[in-house]
């Protein structure tokens, strides 16, 4: 089942002449997990905003074309009823928070929706126990380390119970184990929960292993959309803004001196690879 | 002679957190160093003692022989340049082009000159069609690359950087370690924060490594970032290939940071029939 569908969207913001978007069409289907890249300015950030319905209900521009979320019209449903079906998880977690403790702020968007204060409270004990945070549900945001407050935003907008959730950057601000381990979390909800994910990131090395799909936007158009190491096969992904992981690259190298099954970005894979080269040589 | 230097620095904030613990280090005049560990780890703190927003609790920092104690952020800041990690923090004009123009004409520069250097400066970060607009309209990662040209157009002789990778894309970084390393080999001393193992795999700058505020190893980084156990203490990963490398030790894979034409070729070389 497809989960979004975007047919023929262009979008063009107040008072620029180029369109950020070009007739994009793009279907996402129910469980995918699909990684955005590009350059900045390609439109990444743009795409991810007219599927949260932030376009058009909140930018102000010429929008064209269809998006459709869980079966519903971007642009005709208001941005409370989009919210319990979209997520949107942004770079900085510090914008992002603003409660005075944990869970107060991961039971906002929950009594902005007037639901029972029951509900609430299932919800938001069920969301920190999803994020594994249970015990920093007292504690103040601003005090978190970056890696925390990260995993605060999503519980919050896992309470919202959202089939989709898009993350835009979101391990920019987070050292690497921290980023590490937000990654698998997120891969792991997916399973468990069914979601979607689409998730715009430049560290292509951490994320395209898990990944079933990368879409390359460039100049406002998808250059790309298919699996994560066909488009290193396939083009310099460096002249798109978008890294090349050093394994691609070394699989490249191998394949022009050696018997070489193509881009492989998975280290584990990688390995066994090369052993089994290895063990046929003894 | 030395452009850094930190004395037995400790360091509390007003809240009674203890970002530095007795840090000791010096850098040399023209040398790129960068400091590596995991978000709260006392990177950021280290940068702010350099050009004087922050001043040591106990012990001293000298900056180009200036012990900062002494001096105000405005002596300081013809000396060392901070860029920082949220950079729309530090913008206060109307237009991106006043924004590169202001320290300069604080500075007294001609008028002349002032253009000049602001149109190089945004020029060179592909900046220029922004001149016009409010620093507040650019995107996160062109606000980075704004406040980098604020400081690059005054070009002070040392240059602190706070992660100055976040949010850039791939040709963007590649512009960043150029400018880095022209920087560099222009004699500017150049010491950043960041935790982009990648980056600095391809940037080999000698790395100061830090937890929990004290420093934990100190060396070129092809000794460093091979070190599973150095990078694991400060909430690292080892860049692909060093693990990789690692992980086929028993193939006779050296313990090493290797680029990829090296590792292709070792690997090529053992398993070739």
């Amino acid at each position: 089942m497809k989960v979004i569908e975007v047919r023929g969207l262009s979008f063009t913001y107040s008072g620029q002449d180029k369109p950020s978007l070009r007739d994009i069409n793009f279907e996402v289907g129910e469980g995918e997990f699909v990684l955005i890249s590009g350059p900045s300015g390609g439109g990444k950030s743009t795409l991810c905003r007219c599927i949260n319905g932030l376009i058009p209900h909140f930018y102000e521009g010429e929008l064209r074309g269809e998006v459709y979320v869980d079966g519903l019209p971007t642009s005709k449903t208001p941005t409370h009823i989009l919210s319990q079906h979209v997520g949107m998880v942004f770079q900085n977690p510090q914008n992002q928070l603003f409660s005075l403790n944990v869970e107060s702020d991961v039971a906002f968007a929950l009594e902005n929706l007037g639901l029972p204060r029951e509900e609430i409270r299932d919800r938001v004990d069920e969301a920190l126990a999803l994020m594994g945070i249970e015990d920093l549900a007292d504690r103040s945001p601003v005090e978190l380390s970056g890696g925390q407050q990260q995993k605060v935003a999503l519980a919050s907008i896992l309470a919202l119970r959202p089939k989709v959730i898009m993350l835009d950057e979101p391990t920019s601000f987070l050292d690497p184990m921290s980023a590490m381990n937000l990654v698998e979390l997120v891969d792991r909800l997916r399973r468990k929960l069914g979601l979607t994910i689409l998730m715009v990131e430049h560290r292509i090395d951490l994320i395209a292993p898990r990944a079933d799909r990368l879409a390359v936007i460039y100049e406002g158009q998808i250059l790309y959309d298919g699996p994560p190491r066909d488009f290193f096969e396939k083009y310099d992904g460096h002249l798109y803004g978008v890294s090349v992981p050093k394994l691609a690259r070394l699989s490249k190298e191998m394949a022009r001196h050696l018997e070489w099954p193509g881009v492989i970005l998975d280290i584990d894979e990688f390995e066994r690879v090369v052993r089994l080269i290895a063990g046929h040589r003894l | 002679m030395q452009a850094i230097v930190f004395d037995g620095v400790s360091y509390v904030y007003p809240s009674g957190v203890r970002a530095l613990k007795d840090v000791s280090f010096t850098v040399e005049r023209g040398e790129l160093v960068v400091l590596m560990g995991e978000n709260g780890s006392g990177k950021t703190t280290i940068l702010k003692h350099l050009n004087g927003l922050l001043k040591p609790t106990s012990g001293k920092v000298f900056v180009d022989g200036l012990d900062t104690s002494k001096y105000t952020v405005a002596q300081l800041a013809t000396h060392a340049g901070l860029v920082f990690q949220n950079a729309e923090n530090m913008f206060f004009e109307s237009t991106v082009w006043d924004e590169v123009a202001f320290a300069l004409k604080n500075f007294g520069y001609s008028d002349d000159v002032v253009r000049k250097r602001v149109d190089w400066a945004l020029r060179f970060f592909d900046l220029e069609r922004y001149a016009g607009q409010s620093p507040f309209t650019l995107s996160g990662g062109e606000k980075k690359r704004l406040a980098f040209a604020v400081v690059l157009a005054w070009s002070p002789p040392i240059i602190a950087l706070d992660e100055p990778t976040i949010g850039q894309d791939s040709l963007q970084k590649e512009k960043m370690l150029h400018m880095i390393r022209l920087l560099n080999t222009q004699g500017h001393t150049v010491i950043m924060a960041s935790h982009d193992v990648e980056f600095v795999a391809d940037l080999r700058p000698r790395i100061i490594a830090i937890s929990s505020g004290s420093i934990v190893a100190d060396g070129p980084a092809d000794e460093i970032l091979p070190d599973t156990e150095i990078l694991r203490r400060c909430s690292l990963h080892p860049p692909q290939l060093a693990l990789l490398m690692a992980r086929l030790r028993d193939l006779g894979m050296p313990r090493k940071l290797v680029d990829v034409d090296t590792a292709a070729r070792l690997l090529v070389e053992r398993l070739r029939p």
